[in-house]
């Protein structure tokens, strides 16, 4: 019983909790059992609530018993990134310097999933203040992936797709500020959605790059993308940024799910096929290959700016991060150096303890470009990139309903392989950064598997605010293929 | 002092406080002298995550302070981060504005005794205060945020100011400005405005003209203490020149701090430190965009500014200017005295009844000279009643006072007090001839012409009035009286 649970979709649990035909206890029981035999390997998680969880679960369960209605999520089990504030447990970021720090609030997300019904079952490790592209920059816990125990979950979500696609949960929350959710989604085989910049609440997201930042879902198919979007999207006054209802109404995003676009135009740009692997730019081509069979036209196009986004991104986040991770000092909450002489030994040593070296490396590089004298230089020209990136998009999106590429260069690598460089790193993410930089929104497919048997993402970009549409897009794919449903052998 | 030629130069900063209900970037209430800590939340602890959101209150008054100087307002406006580390600070960073203030270019005239003299302001801007570091915990420090995240706005001048005086006297008509406006309780006692003057000498000497080297007196928050400071600043520069001849160049500014009880300036940085604000536009807020409408709806609450009206009310009513600036140290108080003068009141008379017992009511009962339950129609029907001679200015005064506790127009609550004045000459005389029978001696030495004369001439009168119980109208009785004694 508890394995067939597991094997169902968050619409399809959720449905069958709210019928009374299985119990919300059941789920999270089953979720736990799964844990408690894996996650010593997997290394997803960094906390779990396995009796708040299990009380919750009684307790939906009982309004369920009793009649009353219940939320998009009701009883549905949840994994959410360790970057984002729960006013239960900690909030690390997979830092040291948040090791024990207790958020008093929750974010604004983390109401949403509570407001409907969800049962947040446990926070899942990433890269350190989500900067990196493997999870192997978590200051807290190693993460491998559930297809190769000896290869990376991709990042900086690592620890949500690890959950998804182990069965740890049903679904998971995610950050993306250049890659974050689709990466991992793509290197996990599970479906991940950033969505346009905006659209969620960043409230309570520990921020890294603010501008570029974005909540998003990791699950098992579009279709829970679509339901895990209905409940955390929308305009929230505690973030300036996060659209109004009258700009970008939030739609249901579930509604039309199974409705194709009709004369669907999808754009690619030759160019960036070139960078792959072999088998990533096979498996991709072939899924487009697939929505031509099904009548979609095919639009070569270029984007011009799109080869600066690395350069761009680099500059824009950094400097965002050494500003926002400021506040780390060990002055007012998170750890403290015990080896202080005076006020600025307790900032210096602290950060010097407790941040990793790639936080350390993003911040000094961040401050560089925002130094007096070298701002017009990086900072100022990145944001003039950035909007030549943006105006790609914009032409693209006049010519088609979305673009097509892969999301990794190659499918998961082995811990370690790659941490000796980190521009090699960098690298990685050049099909997923434009995307933040335009704050459009994007997705991530299975779309096929490597000869070791490792999944392959179809990155699929939409147009500002049409998520609606993006998601539909997705599942034509997932309508004629089964890549989504494959699940890997623990 | 030796003599030597030399101007001061001085620019002002100036933070007030803004009078709003909550902070600038979150919904905690701004509060004086409450327990530490205790109005704060994560935005503004600066906890990872939490996210800033603008009070729109804040920006128009400072929108409606920058116009009244005559500011150019920015069309478009952002949010700047400030970097910088310290305690107080809880993002280590302060939210500010850089190259984009709300308004710039705008000036703000001063009474000096040569006349009005404007002193350019470069620019105005918002920000958020810090909180407060403490130092009385033993070996540790404290850290207060209940003011991080206060909005302040920050007020800068161009170097116009020549003197100690001027500079105070800028400070305080700012102070005038901000209350007239209603954006600034601007109250100094609860460290409503802080200043932070930049002073320097101009020296004429051996034919050429010497600048010494500028210094910054960081955080004064008196009157007092900001026209010491840059007196003091003046003559330690002077005396620094004379004995050092130094001058100021490149990277030679220094920081000062304010020792209140020794009223000294104490060098607090030695160099200015090539500080790197690495200032960049906060990515968690949204620029602001002033359009046509809104700035239109801020700017429906300007209103005259107190010199203006101050030097109107010498001009047009004839007040003296001390009479004129005590009335418009405070709006509600100048409209009240303008209103009651246009409502027909004698402006004198009206001025004397508000400075001689209105504003001391006011002061006891704590509210306005307005707020005491007189319309300036009734203040002008009382003015009216004692320019006619119909009460005397001492009844005057008692009626006022009654008036605050009445709502009974002034001519009845003086005949309610036998208030009213006997102005019939007949009635009067009588009395004067009963005075003048009964004070023989007092009659003779009034018309003596010697040194008795005039204390007889007023004991008679003290008579007069005394047996008409203080009704008589004693222009009349003097004149009825210098008629009998034929003086």
């Amino acid at each position: 019983m508890s394995e067939e649970i597991l094997k169902l979709s968050c619409r399809e649990l959720q449905r069958k909790i709210a019928k009374g035909e299985i119990k919300s206890s059941e789920a999270v029981s089953a979720v736990f059992t799964r844990i408690e035999k894996h996650d010593a390997q997997i290394g997803a998680f960094l906390s779990t609530f396995k009796q708040d969880a299990l009380a919750r679960a009684k307790e939906i369960d009982g309004k369920i018993a009793k009649g009353q209605s219940v939320g998009a999520l009701a009883g549905v089990p949840i994994a959410v990134k360790d970057n984002m504030c729960t006013a239960f447990g900690a909030t690390t970021c997979a830092s040291k310097i948040l090791e024990n720090f207790h958020s008093p609030y929750n974010a604004t997300v983390i109401d949403k999933l509570l407001a409907a019904d969800a049962v947040i079952i446990g926070k899942t490790n990433l890269d350190e203040f989500a900067m990196g592209s493997s999870t192997e920059n978590s200051g807290l816990k190693k993460t491998v992936n559930p297809w190769d125990k000896s290869r990376v979950p991709g990042g900086s979500s690592g620890g949500s797709a690890a959950a998804v696609a182990a069965q740890m949960c049903f679904a998971a929350l995610g950050s993306d500020t250049g890659g974050s959710i689709r990466q991992p989604a793509s290197l996990c085989g599970v479906a991940g959605l950033k969505p346009t910049y905006g659209r969620v609440s960043r409230y309570g997201l520990v921020a890294f790059g603010s501008s570029l930042d974005q909540i998003g879902p990791l699950t098992k198919d579009a279709a829970d993308c679509a339901l895990m979007l209905n409940v955390i999207a929308g305009h929230d006054e505690k973030d300036s940024t996060s659209v109004d209802e009258k700009t970008a109404p939030k739609c249901d995003y579930l509604a039309k799910i199974d409705e194709p676009v009709k004369g669907l135009k999808i754009a690619v740009v030759p160019e960036l096929f070139q960078g792959a692997d072999g088998e990533v730019v096979a498996a991709v081509k072939g899924a487009i290959e697939l929505y031509k069979k099904s009548g979609a036209e095919i639009i070569e196009i270029k984007m011009p700016h799109f080869e600066y986004s690395v350069a761009a991104y680099y500059i824009i986040a950094t400097a965002e991060a050494s500003s926002n991770l400021a506040r780390y000092d060990g002055v007012h909450y998170g750890y403290r150096t015990k080896k202080a002489g005076d006020y600025i030994e307790v900032y210096t040593k602290s950060r010097a303890e407790a941040f990793g070296p790639e936080v350390k490396r993003r911040i000094m590089i961040g401050t560089y470009a925002l130094s007096s004298g070298y701002y017009d230089a990086y900072y100022l020209k990145a944001l003039k990139v950035r909007n030549l990136i943006r105006s790609d998009f914009i032409a693209a999106f006049q010519k088609a309903d979305c673009i097509m590429m892969p999301i990794s260069p190659t499918t998961a690598f082995k811990i370690g392989e790659k941490m000796a460089d980190p521009l090699q790193m960098y690298l990685l993410d050049v099909y997923t950064l434009a995307v933040n930089l335009a704050g459009v929104p994007g997705m991530s497919v299975p779309c096929g598997f490597d000869k070791n048997n490792l999944p392959i993402g179809l990155q699929i970009i939409g147009s500002t605010f049409q998520e609606e549409k993006l998601l539909r897009i997705a599942k034509m794919f997932e309508n004629q293929t089964d890549f989504h449903k494959k699940k890997p052998q623990l | 002092m030796t003599n030597v030629d030399y101007k001061i130069i001085v620019g002002l900063e100036i933070h007030v406080q803004m009078a709003v209900r909550t902070k600038m970037f979150c919904g905690c209430e701004l509060a004086f002298a409450a327990e530490p800590n205790s109005k704060v939340c994560p935005v503004c602890l600066g906890l990872p995550g939490a996210l800033p959101v603008m009070n729109k209150k804040a920006v128009e008054f400072a929108i409606l302070t920058a116009t009244a100087l005559g500011c150019k307002i920015a069309e478009f406006t952002k949010w700047d981060r400030k970097s910088y580390y310290y305690p107080d600070l809880p993002k280590n960073y302060q939210i500010s504005q850089y190259d984009l203030p709300i308004g710039s270019n705008g000036f703000i005239e001063i009474p000096t005794k040569a006349g009005a003299k404007k002193i350019r302001i470069r620019r105005v801007h918002l920000e958020e205060d810090a909180g407060k570091n403490i130092h009385t915990a033993g070996p540790f420090s404290q850290v207060d945020l209940n003011r991080a995240g206060t909005p302040l706005m920050e007020i800068v001048t161009e170097p116009d100011l020549n003197s100690a005086e001027e500079v105070k006297m800028l400070a305080e008509e700012l102070q005038r400005i901000v209350r007239f406006l209603g954006v600034s309780e601007a109250d100094m006692q609860k460290g409503h405005m802080r200043f932070e003057p930049n002073v320097n000498l101009h020296i004429k000497k051996g034919g050429g003209e010497h600048k010494t080297p500028i210094t910054e007196v960081k955080n004064l928050n008196s009157f007092k203490a900001l026209e010491k400071s840059v007196a003091f600043e003046a003559q330690r520069q002077l005396d620094n020149f004379l004995e050092s001849g130094e001058v100021m160049q490149s990277g030679n500014k220094k920081t000062f701090g304010w020792d209140d009880i020794k009223e000294v300036t104490v060098l607090q940085r030695e160099k200015e430190e090539a500080h790197d604000y690495r200032y960049f536009p906060d990515p968690d807020l949204v620029p602001v965009v002033a359009d046509k409408k809104w700035l239109k709806e801020i700017n429906s609450k300007l209103c005259e500014l107190p010199l203006k009206m101050q030097g109107r009310f010498v001009s047009g009513y004839g007040l003296s200017d001390y009479d004129a600036g005590v009335l418009t140290a405070d709006k509600a108080t100048a409209e009240f005295f303008d209103s009651s003068v246009k409502a027909g009141g004698d402006a004198k008379r009206v001025c004397n009844l508000i400075t001689q017992k209105g504003l001391k009511i006011a002061n006891e009962k704590n509210c306005k000279v307005s707020e005491l339950g007189i319309s300036p129609q009734r203040l002008a029907q009382l003015a009216k009643l004692a320019d006619a001679g119909q009460i005397s200015a001492t009844s005057a005064v008692i009626i006022f006072e009654k008036m605050t506790e009445s709502e009974d127009e002034p001519d009845k609550i003086a005949e309610k007090l036998n208030l009213i004045q006997k102005s019939d000459a007949g009635e009067l005389e009588k009395i004067v001839d009963e005075v003048i029978a009964a004070n023989a001696q007092a009659v003779e030495d009034a018309k003596s012409g010697d040194k008795k004369s005039k204390k007889a001439y007023g004991f008679l009168m003290g008579q007069v009035m005394q047996k008409s119980k203080g009704t008589a109208n004693p222009q009349v009785v003097a004149k009825i009286l210098a008629a009998k004694l034929k003086i």
